[in-house]
């Protein structure tokens, strides 16, 4: 049987999607900020990320300013799935944030000029990743 | 096995959004089947009561419009149900308006209808909503733009792989050749399998219409191929 195509999760998901509590995967852990940016740099307010790893999971709206936050550990294999969904994306985009100096044969596939694209950097106490949905530094995505 | 796949693409041009979103710079394939291992989110975080399942519910009367039930199956590509996953839904009230801030259609909200619900598939993979027909809504994509009826799903399913985010439509609707969001799927058959189906049994006498949307997920022993 053929997969259920998918369609965008639409401008209007903000009333239903978000929980209690929904960017906090293990509290007291480390916060990553990052921002969704469209490919005129512009911030992609209405955008959805997931983050998943073992038994970690969370979800956060981007605000207007295409912001996003969330608290993580760090899992034993080095990365965060990201799932990206938005306005404008019609089936959702899955990615991967590394932490700092994590690696693996999948970062090695990517070419050394998009690579730094799924590695968080640090900043401060916290992580920083951002989102290029399109053009220059664009985000590897996986499928 | 390989099964055909009818996913959109991430840029199509009549659908305005997608220009400046869609990536430029193909995917990089990872190896076959990593997405079916990788283990889904894992959802229990995210609270489920019984009562979500009743969109016409939690308010202090009931919500206008054409009440209905959507109800139907949850199955790997193999056919095999998808137990114990977690299905959010989110809609228009019954004038086309979104309870949600950033909708600024000049339709009446309704005091008795919020729209978001959610529900476990049981043990056989089936779900069942409890709520009433959204009313279709203008969306500035281009002149005279509306978007048909529509619930969004939003499902996890036991992998990576599965995860889907997609929008369901009523049969019959005038407005479904003209929206570019459902006609993004090139395949008739793709965007035949948006489409819900009235059903005579899941119709409850004197009480509320039934429809049947059945969901299949990415995933089991068949492989997807791109087409």
């Amino acid at each position: 049987m053929s997969p259920t195509p998918s369609q965008t999760v639409g401008p209007f998901f903000g009333f239903a999607l978000p929980f209690a509590g929904d960017a906090v995967a293990a509290a007291g852990a480390i916060r990553v900020e990052g921002q969704v940016l469209d490919g005129a740099s512009d911030p992609v307010g209405d955008a959805l990320v997931e983050v998943a790893q073992g038994d970690q999971f969370a979800r956060c709206r981007t605000d207007v300013e295409g912001a996003f936050h969330f608290e993580v550990t760090q899992p034993d294999e080095g990365f965060l799935n990201v799932t990206v969904f938005a306005r404008g994306l019609l089936r959702h985009l899955n990615t991967r944030m590394y932490f700092p100096d994590e690696s693996d044969e999948v970062v090695r596939w990517v070419g050394a000029g998009r690579r730094p694209t799924l590695v968080a950097r640090r900043d401060g106490e916290m992580l920083r990743f951002d989102i290029r949905l399109q053009g220059q530094g664009e985000t590897v995505f996986f499928a | 096995m390989s099964l055909e796949q009818f996913e959109p693409p991430y840029l199509f041009p009549d659908y305005r959004a997608t220009k400046l979103r869609a990536p430029q710079l193909p995917p990089v394939k990872l190896p076959d089947e990593w997405f079916d291992r990788a283990r889904g989110p894992a959802f229990g975080r995210i609270p489920v009561r019984a009562e979500d399942a009743d969109l016409t519910s939690g308010h202090a009367g009931e919500p206008l419009g054409e009440r209905i039930i959507i109800s139907g199956r949850v199955t790997d590509s193999d056919g095999h149900a998808v137990a114990n996953t977690l299905v959010e839904v989110w809609q228009a009230n019954a004038a086309g308006r979104y309870l949600d801030p950033v909708d600024d259609h000049p339709a009446p909200l309704d005091p008795n209808f919020t729209g978001a619900g959610r529900c476990l598939t049981d043990s056989q993979g089936r779900y069942r909503f409890v709520t009433i027909k959204p009313g279709a809504y203008p969306w500035r994509n281009h002149a005279n733009a509306w978007r048909p009826a529509h619930v969004h799903f939003s499902l996890f399913g036991p992998s990576l792989a599965s995860r889907l985010v997609t929008q369901m439509y009523f049969p019959g609707d005038p407005l479904i050749p003209h929206d570019p969001i459902l006609n993004s799927i090139s395949d008739p058959r793709g965007r035949q399998m948006l489409l819900s189906r009235f059903d005579i049994e899941t119709t409850v006498p004197e009480w509320a219409l039934g429809y049947r949307w059945d969901i299949v997920l990415r995933g089991g022993n068949a492989t997807p191929v791109e087409r």
